[in-house]
């Protein structure tokens, strides 16, 4: 009866009307006053000890962000931000960059084992085959506490640390790249993002490297009061491939906290770069009370001919969700790839979307989005494909669909299509509408409830993109965008 | 930050000082001069409309419009406008515009049906009409646009028809704004249709130029129907200058259990921009928004529109086909709103692109914006070239490459007028498209890509 046994276990976790990552971990840390001043970035700079370029490359974006305007042109609605009212920096205070597991305070170790991500390479070892093996860098508040395989990945040439170690040891490639598809005055969050980010990963492949396995990255908000300001830099030279994945989670509070982050993707020729996402912020309660602002920029540049960038997003969590995941296609026939499944509930609200940039000859691009809200959610897919004059034989195929459960919840789509090429081909279908009426009767004949037929269709509905992911991945997805719907029938 | 702003520029200097010098003689009781006033109030605060704002991104009227011509002054029946009266082939009670002002003498009103009543605007203005303010704007979703401003606050003319309860007309009204085009020349214009309930009418538009002068032309045209009403819309905008500038608003509010389709061709004109502004008013309508584009050279036609189904069980369809040659650009910028509680809607919105040789673009923006959850909407856009396996199997059977571009090139553009519901209407359209695909075999033109 092991299967049986199997089925009410999931059912139990499924049947979590809590979100499961809620919880905070008491540990000391380290921080600035609140606010945001050149002081601010000052301290943050010292902290890491940065060099003296990187500083003024922070104070130069600082004063830039100060004459800028926050954006109002996306469909969400909240209270306007005070700045001055966040922590900037926070630390965990024992075992400062720690050389070793054996340094990082254990509470943090207990944390992200009670998220499931083991970070003692033992316990990841154990009974996983050695091609299924995950490097996970773990970003705690405003540090990385620790890289897992680090010593594996140097012998393939691989560097994979945190954006702070990156800049320190390898300061050649952080300068070439750092701010060169995002750049520093690209929008208001991202200008932010420059001035006080605090850390992130580094990846960078050497030519003609397949990545030995994928890379993680795992962010943990813990502390009250604060942003986290990431900056992701990934690398990918000539003919190399990486897989690397995101996930990230946050207790639960009555307050928003702001998460801006920047990742820029750079692919050089024939290389390939697949960057998936499973983002679960804490959403707020079901009024819309607390929850993470997820205001993240984040693009990738197709630099090289042939390369190839693939953006897989599940986006479950945050009270707000404005990010745009995009593909500069630089390089004659390059490909971007943009799979997203978009899921709100309660008072979530989702402006999200691609924008996939023909520059090259031959390019193509392809966009599913999925987007299913619930509850009182709005969710909004707004995308743009655009083609250069030059890029001629530019190809898009775009499919956005949305799924309305409730009939307090808003779908839209936002779609521009910009043809400047004769050459091109663009199709776009988007469609939007409710789980038939016929397909619940049909289930529910077949002895489903309705809970388990509303979970059966939106897989049906999700699982293109879902299949885009890696195995383990995938199987967590689906989990979250059951509970993610929970209590949203009936 | 500093507040900006914005320098006014030339054209809208001008405008100003049209205004000024012209609201006096504008027709209008003092319902009417409020609309006016509050709609320049709006127009003086924002300026013309450019492309940072999002309903105009594609055309930037700031920058097309260089210069505000002269306000037209009053009817010049010119040969050329006689000529061109006298050529067109369409059978109907013609009411002629000209230069933005009706004329009685070219309008046949003594063949008016029982059932049918018609005015110039500028006589209906000045009635003491409770409602007509209300009449003039149309659905709200419009109320905020800066070409319809423009044109509320300067519309000197056009026609105000109504058709009475339970009347089926016999044959199509036809509107015909022909400029006379002698000089270059603004004219501002607006007509209203309000239909009864159950009326059954066809309402034709016909925008032309007689004469070699580019012109600046803002038109609206308004529709009110009434429940279990059936109305079809055709316009056609050709025969203009290359650096003519037309502005043509659509306002429909439409009752329930009630059918309302319009279809709109757009060929030889210069500068297009086409705003519809569409309100379901009753449960259980039908609407249908069709056109067909057709531009080359450096002509640029952008249609934008606005369907809000504000009621449930609405059904709404869009239907657009552009072929963009030479340095032409096409636009199409559509948005459906479902309102909540407007369940059961049923909308369903396409644009096609043929792009027929390097410098012409297409901007396609359709969008859905919905508030009810048990609804079936879906919308769908391409842009493409000519489908070189249909070329090579009319190729292959011995046409010309020419002659095989136009015929899958009418065979494209055609699905869009195949409603019109009028058959010497619609072959009327398909004509003008033949002989615009006939004039592009003629110069023995191939799409090169």
């Amino acid at each position: 009866m092991a299967a049986v046994q199997e089925t009410i276990d999931q059912v139990k976790s499924i049947d979590v009307t809590e979100y499961k990552y809620g919880f905070v971990t008491d540990i000391e840390v380290d921080k600035p006053a609140k606010g945001l001043s050149e002081d601010t970035v000052r301290y943050i700079s010292a902290r890491k000890n940065e060099p003296e370029w990187m500083l003024e490359w922070r104070l130069d974006a600082f004063r830039r962000w100060k004459t800028m305007t926050e954006p109002t042109w996306s469909r969400v609605n909240y209270p306007p931000i005070n700045y001055q009212d966040i922590y900037y920096y926070a630390a965990p205070k024992k075992g400062a960059s720690p050389k070793s597991l054996d340094e990082v305070d254990p509470a943090i170790l207990e944390t992200y084992k009670k998220l499931g991500i083991p970070l003692s390479e033992q316990e990841i070892l154990a009974g996983v085959a050695p091609e299924n093996r995950v490097a996970v860098d773990a970003v705690f508040d405003s540090v990385s506490v620790v890289t897992t395989f680090k010593k594996e990945l140097a012998q393939a040439g691989v560097i994979f640390c945190s954006i702070s170690d990156a800049i320190q040891e390898h300061p050649e490639l952080v300068k070439k790249y750092l701010a060169t598809v995002v750049p520093v005055t690209d929008n208001y969050f991202a200008t932010l993002n420059c001035a006080v980010f605090t850390d992130g990963s580094f990846v960078y492949i050497p030519k003609g490297v397949r990545c030995p396995m994928e890379l993680s990255t795992y962010f943990r908000i813990n502390e009250q009061n604060t942003g986290q300001f990431e900056r992701t830099l990934i690398i990918a030279d000539e003919g190399s491939y990486v897989s690397y994945l995101e996930g990230c989670t946050a207790p639960k509070r009555d307050e928003n906290q702001l998460h801006a982050a920047v990742v820029e993707l750079i692919a050089l020729d024939d290389a390939e770069i697949k960057y998936s996402t499973v983002q679960n912020w804490y959403p707020g309660d079901s009024e819309g009370k607390g929850g993470i602002y997820n205001f993240v920029t984040k693009r990738g540049d197709c630099r090289g001919k042939n390369s190839k960038i693939s953006w897989t997003q599940v986006e479950t969590g945050s009270a707000i969700t404005w990010k745009y995941p995009s593909c500069i296609l630089r390089g004659d026939g390059s490909r971007g790839e943009f799979y997203s499944i978009a899921v709100s509930n309660g008072a979530q609200q989702v402006d999200s979307g691609t924008k996939m940039i023909h520059l090259g000859k031959n390019t193509t691009s392809k966009i599913i989005a999925k987007g299913i809200a619930a509850g009182k959610s709005d969710s909004t897919y707004r995308g743009m494909v655009s083609a250069h004059r030059k890029a001629t034989g530019a190809r898009n195929f775009t499919n956005c669909d949305s799924l309305l459960i409730g009939d307090q919840c808003g779908a839209h789509t936002i779609p521009y299509i910009e043809a400047k090429t004769a050459t091109a081909i663009f199709e776009h279908e988007a469609t939007t509408s409710k789980i038939g009426e016929d397909q619940m009767f049909y289930c529910q004949q077949r002895g489903l409830s309705e809970e388990e037929a509303v979970a059966l269709i939106v897989n049906g509905f999700v699982k293109e993109v879902l299949q885009q992911l890696p195995m383990e991945f995938a199987v967590e997805a689906q989990k979250l965008i059951t509970i993610s719907l929970e209590g949203s029938v009936g | 930050m500093a507040i900006v702003t914005p320098l006014k520029t030339a054209a809208e200097q001008a405008l100003v000082q049209q205004y000024a010098d012209a609201k006096a003689e504008l027709p209008g009781g003092p319902a009417v001069r409020k609309l006016r006033e509050d709609a320049f109030a709006g127009f003086e605060a924002k300026g013309l409309p450019h492309r940072r704002l999002e309903s105009w991104r594609y055309t930037d009227l700031r920058s097309l419009l260089r210069e505000a011509r002269p306000l037209a002054d009053g009817v010049k029946v010119t040969d050329a406008v006689k000529a061109r009266l006298a050529s067109l082939k369409l059978d109907g009670l013609r009411l002629v515009l000209v230069d933005g002002v009706f004329a009685p003498e070219l309008s046949m009103l003594d063949a008016i049906p029982e059932g049918l009543t018609v005015q110039s605007l500028a006589d209906a203005l000045v009635q003491p009409r409770e409602d007509l303010a209300r009449v003039l704007s149309g659905p709200s979703v419009g109320a905020d646009d800066a070409g319809l401003a423009l044109n509320t606050a300067l519309m000197r003319d056009g026609v105000f028809v109504e058709v009475a309860d339970g009347v089926a007309l016999a044959q199509p009204v036809v509107i015909v704004s022909l400029a006379s085009a002698e000089a270059e020349r603004a004219a501002f214009h607006r007509s209203v249709v309000l239909a009864g309930k159950g009326a059954k009418a066809t309402i034709v538009e016909v925008s032309e130029a007689a004469g070699p002068a580019a012109q600046q032309v803002n038109g609206a045209i308004v529709f009110e129907t009434g429940d279990e009403s059936d109305i079809q819309h055709v316009r056609m905008i050709t025969r203009h200058q290359a650096a003519s500038v037309e502005v043509q608003s659509l306002l429909v509010t439409v009752g329930a259990h009630a059918k309302f389709d319009s279809f709109a061709l757009v060929c030889n004109a210069g500068t297009v921009r086409q705003q519809h502004f569409v309100r379901f008013a009753g449960e259980h309508t039908e609407i249908g928004l069709r056109g067909i584009n057709l531009i080359n050279k450096a002509q640029h036609s952008d249609v934008t529109l606005v369907v809000d189904h504000a009621v449930p069980h609405g059904t709404s369809r869009e239907l657009y086909k552009t072929i963009a040659g030479g340095e032409a650009t096409g636009v199409f910028q559509g948005k459906v709103v479902v309102r909540p509680h407007a369940q059961k809607t049923d909308g369903g919105m396409k644009s096609n692109a043929l792009l027929l040789n390097e410098g012409a673009a297409m901007f396609n923006k359709p969008e859905l914006e919905i508030f009810a959850d048990d609804v079936v909407c879906g919308h769908g856009a391409t842009v493409a070239q000519i489908d070189s396996e249909q070329l090579f199997y009319l190729m292959a059977r011995g046409l010309p490459r020419a002659q095989a571009e136009a015929l899958v090139l009418q065979a494209f553009a055609g699905e869009a007028a195949e409603f019109i519901g009028d058959e010497a209407i619609r072959e009327l359209v398909m004509g003008e498209v033949e002989a615009w695909l006939k004039a592009r075999e003629a110069a023995a033109e191939v799409s090169t890509v």
